[in-house]
C-alpha cells in the first residue's frame, strides 16, 4: 500500500569532488570516475552583502545546492516550503563559542550567535530566496537524510506547494573532531512536487506501508570512495538513493535512519 | 486534516514539576524567576531555573546520555504518569507504531562547554568521558527519550531556535495525518547554558529583572529552562467529553532577518492566518491566544501588530512567559501544555503581574486571571531565523 508518493523534479549536489548535479550524475551512473577533493565553495550571489559576508559553509553549500534544485525543476525559489536536514549545527561556530567562555572571554559576537541556531540556513535560505513559506528544521545524527525526507513526504500532504528538500553538513574542527569526525562539506536538494510533470519529472519515490520503517540491510555504494563519502558525512548517506536516480534504475532503496529502524523508499524512473 | 487527540500531557519548568504545580502557579500568577546564579554566570538578569535538575542519576546503560539537557528531560518523565500513559498506548498501537519528535535549540550544548574547559593541555583533546552523539547533537534529546520509553518507531528532534518543540507537533501531526504512525511523544527540553545566556546578552536582549511581556517598560527576556511532553495520537470514535485536541497548525518563515522579527509581523500573520485555517476555524472563534511575548521591545510590538491584524482587539490574549521564562526550544511544548490546563481548567491565564500595560499594542491584554469556558486556544512560538509556528488546541465537546 502506498502511503505517500512524490515527483522528483530537480535535484542539487555538492561534495568533496562533487560541483554540480550534471557531475554527480555522471559520477554515480559510471559514466565518469570519482575523484575525492575538497569541496569547492562559493559565497553566494543571491544573499544581500551583509550576509553573504557571514555564510558559513553549510549555508554556501546549502544554498547553491537549492537553488540549483529549483533551476532545474523551472522552480521560483521563494515558492517551495522547505526542509533542512542536519547532523548538527556549525562546528566551526560552536568551536569559536566554546573556546572563547573556556578562555574566560564572555563577549560573544552577536552575529556568531545567531548563526549558531541549527536553523540558520533556513533563515538565509528564506532571505536569499524571499520564501516565506513553511520550514522544518531537523535532525536525526547520522539518519538526518532520511528524517528530512519523510518531513518533506508529509510536508507535500500538507502544503498545495512544491516541497524543497536540503541535506546538508559541514566539517567539524579540531577537537570536536575527535568526537564527531565529519571532515568536509557536503549538500543536497530534492525539489518534490505532489504531481508529476512529464518532460520534468525524473523519478517517482514512494513510501509504502508495509516496510516503510524496516530492519533491512542499508544499501551500500559498490565503489569504495563513494561508500567512503557515504559513511563520513552524514548528509551523504543519501548516496544510494541519488545512485538509482542517476542509473534511472526502479526498485526499493534501504536508507540509514534511526537504525533501527531504517527506512525504504521505493524509487521509479519517469522519463 | 482531522483533529489529533492530546491524551497525555505534563510539563516541569521553573514554577513547578508537572501539571499539578503549574496549575497552581498559574493560579496564583506567581513567577519562578530569580536572579542568575547559574553556574558562575557573570550577568545582571533573572532566569528560570528548574530545581534539583542535577540530582537526577542515570540509569546504567544511559551513562552516556549524562548531560543536564537530558537530567531535566528524564526528571520531567517521571511526572503526572506520563511514561506510563505512553507505555499504554503502545500496549494499544505497538512501538513501532509511535514516533518521538522533540524540540530543542541547544540540547546539551552545555556539556561541550565544560569540555573545552577541560581540554588537555598538551594535546588540546577533548576529554575522554565527552559524547557528542549522546550530549551535544540535537538527537541526542529525542534518542534518550525514545530509549527511556523503549519505543520503536520513527523518531527526529526539530531544531528551530524558539518555535523549536512547537514545530515538532507539526511536523507530529502531519506524521498522524498520513497514517505512518498511530501516536507520536512530542514535546521540548532545553536547559540553561552560557552560550545561550551570554548570546542573548550580547544581543542587548536580556532585561535586568523578571521579564515583563507587554508592559510600557519591558526591558527583554528572561532565560528559562523546561521540559514538556504531550502524547498524541489518532482520534478515537469518541474520546472523553474533557478531552484537549490539537487542532491546527500553521507555519511560515519571516525571510527578513537572522535575529529580528518582521516589523510588521508578516510572517506571525500568515503562521496564525494557516493554523486558523488548517483547524477549520474564524478568528472569532478563538477564545485565548498565548502569545509568544518574549518581552523584548521589537518582538511584542510586531507580534501585537500581528494579532490585531488576524484577530482585531478584543481576542483575550497574554504571554505567560512572566511565569516561567522564555524557555527557548522548550517553549512551544511548554506553552501547548499550559493550554491544555487553561482548556481542562476553565483558566486564562494573565501570568505574573507587571505594571502598566503597554497601551500602544492595541491588543486585549489580560490584566487578570479570567475563569471562564475555553474551547479554543491558539499558541504563538516565533524563533530565530525568522521561524515561526502557531498551534490551535480545543476540546472534544
Amino acid at each position: 500500500m502506498t502511503l505517500l508518493n512524490a515527483y522528483l523534479e530537480g535535484v542539487g549536489l555538492l561534495g568533496p569532488g562533487v560541483t554540480n548535479w550534471p557531475q554527480g550524475l555522471a559520477i554515480l551512473a559510471g559514466q565518469a570516475p570519482y575523484q575525492q577533493q575538497k569541496t569547492v565553495l562559493s559565497p553566494p550571489a543571491s544573499l544581500p552583502p551583509a550576509e553573504r559576508r557571514r555564510a558559513s559553509p553549510g549555508v554556501m553549500a546549502a544554498l547553491q545546492v537549492g537553488l540549483e534544485a529549483c533551476a532545474m525543476a523551472g522552480v521560483h525559489p521563494a515558492d517551495p516550503a522547505s526542509v533542512f536536514a542536519s547532523s548538527g549545527g556549525d562546528g566551526r561556530i560552536c568551536h569559536a563559542i566554546c573556546s572563547a567562555l573556556a578562555s574566560g572571554d564572555t563577549m560573544i559576537s552577536p552575529t556568531q550567535f545567531h548563526n549558531s541556531v541549527h536553523n540558520a540556513i533556513s533563515g538565509y535560505w528564506g532571505i536569499a530566496a524571499g520564501a516565506m513559506t513553511p520550514s522544518s528544521v531537523v535532525s536525526a545524527y547520522d539518519g538526518s537524510f532520511s528524517a528530512g525526507l519523510l518531513e518533506a513526504m508529509t510536508l507535500l500532504v500538507s502544503e498545495q506547494r512544491p516541497v524543497l528538500l536540503i541535506a546538508c553538513d559541514s566539517d567539524y574542527p579540531q577537537p570536536l573532531y575527535d568526537a564527531r569526525p565529519v571532515p568536509d562539506t557536503f549538500a543536497v536538494a530534492l525539489l518534490l512536487t505532489a504531481t508529476p510533470h512529464p518532460g520534468k519529472t525524473i523519478a517517482q519515490l514512494r513510501f509504502c506501508g508495509d516496510d516503510l520503517f524496516t530492519d533491512s540491510a542499508v544499501q551500500a555504494m559498490d565503489d569504495i570512495a563513494l561508500e567512503a563519502l557515504r559513511q563520513s558525512i552524514p548528509a551523504a548517506r543519501c548516496l544510494p538513493l541519488l545512485q538509482a536516480i542517476a542509473r534511472s534504475e526502479a526498485g526499493r532503496i534501504v536508507l540509514d535512519y534511526v537504525n533501527p529502524p531504517h527506512l525504504a523508499v521505493d524509487v521509479a524512473p519517469c522519463s | 486534516m482531522p483533529p489529533v487527540l492530546v491524551s497525555r500531557f505534563t510539563a516541569t519548568s521553573c514554577i513547578g514539576r508537572g501539571l499539578d504545580q503549574t496549575f497552581a502557579a498559574l493560579l496564583d500568577r506567581q513567577s519562578g524567576l530569580k536572579q542568575c546564579a547559574f553556574q558562575g554566570i557573570d550577568i545582571n538578569t533573572w532566569v528560570g531555573e528548574v530545581d534539583a535538575v542535577d540530582d537526577e542519576e542515570m540509569e546504567p546503560d544511559l551513562q552516556d546520555f549524562n548531560c543536564r539537557n537530558n537530567r531535566l528531560a528524564q526528571l520531567a518523565l517521571r511526572q503526572d504518569g506520563f511514561a506510563e500513559a505512553v507505555d499504554a498506548a503502545a500496549s494499544r498501537w505497538g512501538r513501532k507504531r509511535i514516533g518521538v519528535f522533540l524540540g530543542t535549540s541547544t540540547a546539551g550544548i552545555l556539556q561541550t562547554e565544560w569540555a573545552f574547559r577541560r581540554r588537555d593541555p598538551v594535546s588540546g583533546c577533548l576529554p575522554a568521558d565527552f559524547v557528542y552523539a549522546a550530549t551535544h547533537s540535537p538527537y541526542s534529546l529525542s534518542d534518550f527519550i525514545r530509549r527511556k520509553l523503549r519505543l520503536e518507531g520513527p523518531a527526529m528532534s526539530v531544531s528551530s531556535a524558539c518555535s523549536s518543540s512547537a514545530k515538532a507537533l507539526a511536523s507530529a501531526k502531519r506524521m498522524l495525518d498520513a497514517g505512518l504512525i498511530d501516536a507520536a511523544v512530542v514535546g521540548g527540553v532545553d536547559s540553561l547554558c552560557a552560550t545561550t545566556l551570554y548570546g542573548f546578552h550580547s544581543l542587548g536582549l536580556l532585561a535586568d529583572g523578571p521579564c515583563r511581556p507587554f508592559s510600557d517598560d519591558r526591558k527583554g527576556i528572561s532565560l528559562g529552562e523546561a521540559a514538556a511532553y504531550l502524547l498524541l495520537e489518532r482520534m478515537p470514535d469518541s474520546p472523553d467529553g474533557d478531552a484537549v485536541l490539537l487542532l491546527g497548525v500553521g507555519e511560515s518563515s519571516d525571510a527578513y532577518h537572522m535575529s529580528s522579527p518582521h516589523p510588521e509581523g508578516l510572517g506571525a500573520r500568515i503562521a496564525m492566518e494557516q493554523a486558523l485555517s488548517s483547524a477549520g476555524l474564524s478568528p472569532a472563534s478563538i477564545d485565548y491566544i498565548n502569545l509568544h511575548g518574549t518581552a523584548t521591545l521589537n518582538n511584542d510590538s510586531s507580534e501585537a501588530k500581528a494579532v490585531v491584524g488576524v484577530f482585531g482587539a478584543t481576542t483575550p490574549c497574554s504571554s505567560t512567559k512572566g511565569a516561567t521564562g522564555h524557555t527557548l526550544g522548550a517553549a512551544g511544548a511548554l506553552e501547548a501544555v499550559i493550554c491544555a490546563i487553561a482548556i481542562q481548567h476553565d483558566l486564562m491565564p494573565a501570568g505574573p503581574e507587571a505594571g502598566q500595560r503597554d497601551t500602544t499594542t492595541g491588543i486585549q491584554y489580560l490584566m487578570s486571571n479570567q475563569r471562564q469556558r475555553v474551547s479554543h486556544i491558539l499558541s504563538n512560538s516565533f524563533g530565530f531565523g525568522g521561524s515561526n509556528c502557531s498551534l490551535v488546541f480545543g476540546r472534544s465537546t
